[in-house]
């Protein structure tokens, strides 16, 4: 387990508490145990909290905690007190021990428009990189950047790559790998990750509760479809 | 009981205090830019604050309203006329049925705020008539106001006759709101310190701190970029991602910094500078393109306690509205 944190205020409305700046599952686990104990012992004014890799983020009416708290110095110090309880009196439920969910991905030409590029620059084979990607259990880190786009991790350290210097046109659906992270673009958007295929499958659907696919904690898999496949599964 | 778009203007989208609640799925607040301006212009037709308005940017929509209505527009001026009469901001104003609402010139400021009394009938998506434009939700069918739409009223408004004159199309209302106070100093923008900065060199905190920058074109409902001299950190960081909020100012890495605006992303990994108080936001919500800005740091105290003002006022706002409109129509 971690031994060390930082609280920090983002902004007047928010404040966030880091568990090290690092992707690790452990680390992970805690911030998942933080959100759970800040839900179930939430206060007057609390208005939302985001997972991150390895930090959790309150946002708050800081108005609304003031007048209910006036015995804080301030409503940055009561909601700082909160998360640093929260670090104190949440208890770890290690994640992910269900099954993988099992994501069906199409690795051909039309559908992975920088993967010639990027076996090139690597030095690998498509069929190396497509081995590469499929040949590992994700985690679900967390879920941000687009409504139900989950950041998984890591990939092998061989597909590691920085992000694309601009950001290109991207369609829904689209998997893509930087860093030691991949993912899948749930709507139709600007992104800069290189991308390898494309998933059958929506991510995001609003009618649903929740509406997003993936939640943090969950293990995904990857698995090589056809171009055939992917018109069958597309069309469901 | 009803308006009808005309002529669409440059982004006319349907907007509340935003999509709270839901940053675990990916799901940002987005909501209105100017806040201030939103709930004000609510308040003054006798809403709650929260009700949906329409946020507007110049050039400005044509709106015929289909039937008497009281309504009341906020935030930037931009000359609003109905059949050619000025109206003026910031005041309750009766309009009669038949009458077409226009923005001729942009005087002042980047985006403002249509109420109408009892507010738009727009489906909630997660208790939120926000519309974001990213994912095509939300608002009126996730989209930008077109040509043609129609937005109901939730109330019938037609006691509001009532209080036309004979062959007058409109009757501005005695009471005003004064929001001087809100957008004094419009270039002065106070912060809070970010995570990151003191990890910027000396040099550049000074130049941060001394320096104007200037609002890029690229500007959008998402963040600003902004011009101006370039900032460094003492040595390059490697962040993970993490939870961002409204105003939060990221530095990128060509060394321009980004204003996080209400459309702003849920997470983000560049250094965070500073963050903008949220009792300043309104007033950058109204700058634009090749405005300026100056920054100055303040502490958590000052932000909390300005903020805490700010919702006084709306507060003493919202119960003199309230018993004003109860004079007139009961």
């Amino acid at each position: 387990m971690t031994d060390s944190f930082e609280i920090f205020p983002l902004g007047d409305s928010a404040v966030t508490i880091d568990l090290g700046n690092t992707i690790r599952e452990d680390l992970n686990d805690k911030v998942l145990a933080m959100q759970r104990w800040l839900v179930e012992n939430s206060f007057e004014g609390y208005i939302d909290s985001i997972a991150a890799y390895s930090s959790l983020s309150a946002f708050y009416d800081p108005v609304e905690v003031g007048r209910r708290h006036p015995s804080s110095s301030s409503a940055f110090a009561f909601v700082s007190e909160r998360l640093r309880e929260a670090y104190e009196q949440s208890a770890v439920r290690p994640a992910g021990s269900g099954e993988p969910i099992r994501i069906p991905v199409c690795y051909e030409a039309p559908l992975a428009p920088d993967l010639l590029l990027l076996a090139e620059k690597m030095e690998r084979t498509p069929e190396e990189i497509i081995h590469l990607h499929t040949s590992r259990v994700y985690r679900v880190y967390m879920i941000g950047f687009l409504p139900g786009f989950a950041y998984l991790g890591e990939t092998s350290e061989l597909l590691a790559i920085p992000r694309k210097p601009r950001p290109v046109p991207v369609n829904a659906g689209s998997v893509g790998i930087t860093g030691r992270q991949t993912g899948i673009y749930p709507l139709d958007s600007p992104g800069g990750w290189y991308i390898i295929g494309r998933a059958p499958v929506v991510l995001f659907d609003p009618d649903l509760t929740p509406p997003a696919r993936l939640a943090i904690g969950d293990a995904v898999e990857f698995y090589p479809i056809t171009l055939k496949e992917f018109g069958r599964l597309h069309l469901l | 009981m009803s308006l009808s778009i005309i002529k669409p203007g440059l982004l006319d989208t349907i907007q509340d205090m935003g999509r709270n609640g839901y940053g675990n799925w990916g799901v940002n607040p987005g909501g209105a830019m100017d806040q201030y301006a939103a709930k004000v212009s609510n308040l003054l037709v006798g809403n709650c604050c929260t009700e949906g308005v329409i946020e507007i940017h110049f050039p400005g929509p044509q709106i015929l309203f289909e039937q008497n209505t009281l309504i009341s527009i906020t935030g930037g001026n931009f000359s609003p006329t109905l059949n050619d009469e000025p109206i003026p901001l910031w005041q309750p104003v009766v309009v009669r049925k038949n009458t077409v609402l226009h923005f001729p010139k942009q005087l002042r400021g980047a985006r403002c705020y249509i109420s109408v009394h009892g507010g738009f009938c727009i489906d909630k998506w997660l208790h939120s008539v926000s519309t974001n434009l990213k994912a095509g939700l939300g608002g009126f069918q996730g989209r930008p106001l077109r040509k043609g739409d129609e937005l109901s009223f939730k109330e019938n408004t037609v006691y509001f006759a009532g209080l036309l004159k004979e062959e007058n199309n409109l009757q501005i209302l005695p009471w005003r709101v004064n929001e001087e106070k809100i957008y004094r100093f419009p270039h002065e923008i106070a912060l809070i310190p970010g995570k990151e900065w003191e990890q910027l060199t000396e040099a550049s905190r000074n130049q941060f701190l001394e320096n104007n920058f200037t609002i890029h074109p690229s500007s959008d409902r998402m963040g600003y970029h902004l011009k101006g001299v370039p900032l460094e950190l003492q040595q390059s960081m490697n962040l993970v991602s993490s939870a961002v909020s409204f105003g939060t100012i990221q530095l990128l890495p060509e060394g321009q910094l980004i204003v996080l605006m209400a459309e702003h992303q849920t997470t983000g990994g560049y250094p965070r500078i500073a963050h903008v108080i949220t009792a300043h936001l309104p007033k950058l919500a109204q700058l634009q393109p090749s405005d300026c800005v100056q920054f100055k740091m303040v502490d958590m105290k000052d932000a909390e306690y300005l903020l805490s003002l700010q919702e006084k006022e709306l507060h003493i706002l919202q119960r003199a509205c309230h018993d004003h409109l109860n004079e007139l129509v009961c």
